[in-house]
């Protein structure tokens, strides 16, 4: 491409926009992690090192891990067929069916987190009907299953739509040669559509896992308070003013983000997060 | 044979969909219909009233959230519409290792986790700042929004034909009116979906606005997460959530629509 205008200084506002405030906030967490305390600027592991070893975040990193891995796993076990069906549409249906799926991605999710919790609680609307039908009221709110409820319906727009972007280009000719070939459905599905479908599934799995991991609110509404994830404790570090703390679980949590970033980079599906 | 298992196949099929879409609308469905339960203090249904919605209506605290939310969310979309697509021209006018590291750049707040980006900015403000206000959830916004808007609208500036731009320079345009009269037009729906699509954000975003607003301001999200996280959800949330349903959707119906008739008049 060969453009004669250099037009390079109308970047400059962003580039500038950029280094303030997106490079030295994340050097501010790193000086605030790596320092005793705001008046003493001293350097040591401390914060990261007790961060570690502390129980309560012991608990709360393997609490977080797993409820987001389940939540994970469920999102992509629900998504990954719904892309396929999705797929099967008739063109014109197609395009709208996609929209209502894609939607609640658009609504505010303190008030869908709220809705799920006045579902599930325990005079809730679910143990509404089930007295009403003369069975036992469930106890659902403020547990795990909860949580994972709640990141599940509030995260899957995210796994379903980089899953059915990569899935609706797939060239529909190779499926064909493939059953041409000999092959039944089954082996095209594992040889052909799913390898070809594995970028999308990693953006998607990306984008649930990330924000999951680090959820904090999902948690304080479903859990009732009661169950902490990491991003509960970083949360409760920074409103009591335990900055030096607080940033070296964060950076912890970093590095299991950059961790999952590493092992997906490359391989995702770039335009995956693209359509409105 | 054959076709009856085809026909069972997309039957199973359709009903998977139809399956998965209620229990996504599942929490949507409830807040309408309560919305207008006369009942406020259960959810046995009592029968039909607005009068949850009077309440909303009478509510100052929400709807000054709901004022400071829409305030903040057009005011960042603005200010990152206009960042964005500067930095989008300037961008496709760099060299291949320079746009690489830039959109390298202009994907860390669109990866990292929410909450680090958060705490991140309360440091940097709290510390060199001199303290969290009105300007520091403004930023945060922008920076939040700034991908997103470039994504939408370098798509569009790479497909621009830049010859055109070149012959009403020829013709004796300033490139200002050459920007404004043929560069505009050309890219102004990626322009305009970022627009939506950066408010949008704004309005929805939670946990940015949580740790860099100062005490005492509140939008939709941290004034309804404060309340439900010590009273539980009032009668007027209910109001409100649908209210913001009907918007969302015909915002969206909106953009979709006018999207579709783009690409149909370049078909």
């Amino acid at each position: 491409m060969k453009i004669k205008l250099s037009k390079k200084w109308l970047a400059s506002p962003y580039v500038i926009w950029m280094i303030g405030f997106i490079i030295l906030p994340l050097i501010t967490i790193f000086i605030y992690g790596f320092t005793v305390s705001k008046t003493d600027s001293s350097f040591t592991l401390d914060n990261i090192i007790n961060a570690a070893k502390d129980e309560v975040n012991l608990k709360a990193m393997g609490l977080s891990l797993l409820i987001s891995l389940i939540s994970t796993v469920i999102c992509f076990l629900l998504a990954y067929p719904l892309a396929m069906c999705l797929n099967n549409l008739k063109m014109k249906r197609k395009t709208f069916v996609v929209f209502l799926f894609i939607l609640p991605m658009w609504l505010n999710f303190t008030l869908q987190m709220t809705a799920i919790n006045a579902i599930l609680e325990q005079e809730g609307i679910l143990n509404l009907i089930l007295t009403k039908l003369g069975m036992d009221p469930l106890h659902i709110a403020n547990t795990p299953y909860a949580i994972v409820i709640g990141m599940i319906l509030d995260y899957f727009p995210f796994m379903l739509l980089p899953i059915y972007n990569v899935i609706s280009r797939i060239d529909h000719r190779l499926i064909e040669a493939s059953r041409d070939l000999g092959a039944n459905n089954f082996k095209t599905f594992f040889k052909i559509i799913f390898p070809l479908s594995l970028p999308g599934v990693i953006s998607g799995v990306t984008m649930v896992f990330v924000p999951a991991i680090s959820d904090f609110a999902i948690a304080e509404i479903l859990g009732g308070g009661r169950l902490l994830l990491v991003g509960n404790i970083i949360e409760q570090d920074f409103k009591l003013g335990k900055y030096n703390t607080g940033s070296g679980l964060a950076l912890i949590l970093m590095a299991f983000v950059l961790i999952t970033m590493a092992l997906t980079s490359g391989k995702s599906d770039k335009e995956g997060g693209s359509m409105l | 044979m054959k076709r009856i298992l085809k026909k069972i196949g997309s039957f199973i099929q359709k009903f998977y969909i139809v399956f998965l879409l209620i229990l996504l609308y599942l929490p949507t469905a409830v807040l309408m219909m309560m919305s207008f339960n006369k009942n406020t203090e259960s959810f046995e249904w009592t029968g039909f009233s607005i009068e949850k919605y009077k309440m909303l209506f009478e509510n100052e605290d929400i709807l000054e959230a709901v004022g400071v939310t829409i305030g903040i969310g057009l005011l960042s979309a603005l200010i990152s519409t206009v960042l964005g697509t500067l930095a989008c021209i300037g961008i496709i006018a760099m060299g291949r290792k320079l746009q690489k590291l830039i959109k390298t750049a202009t994907n860390i707040p669109m990866l990292n986790a929410d909450i680090v980006t958060a705490i991140a900015f309360m440091l940097f403000f709290v510390r060199f700042f001199g303290g969290l206000g009105t300007h520091t959830v403004l930023i945060a916004h922008i920076t939040l929004t700034l991908p997103y808007v470039i994504l939408n609208v370098l798509p569009k500036i790479t497909q621009f034909d830049y010859k055109i731009y070149e012959a009403a320079l020829d013709l004796g345009a300033t490139s200002f009116q050459a920007f404004r009269k043929v560069m505009l037009p050309d890219i102004m729906p990626g322009v305009i979906t970022g627009f939506i699509f950066a408010a949008t954000l704004s309005f929805n975003d939670f946990t940015l606005t949580y740790f860099t607003k100062p005490a005492g301001f509140e939008t939709i999200s941290t004034k309804i997460y404060s309340a439900v996280r010590t009273k539980g959800i009032r009668p007027e949330h209910y109001a409100l959530a649908s209210i913001l349903f009907v918007v969302v959707l015909l915002i969206l119906f909106a953009v979709n629509y006018k999207g579709n008739k783009n690409e149909r008049k370049k078909a």
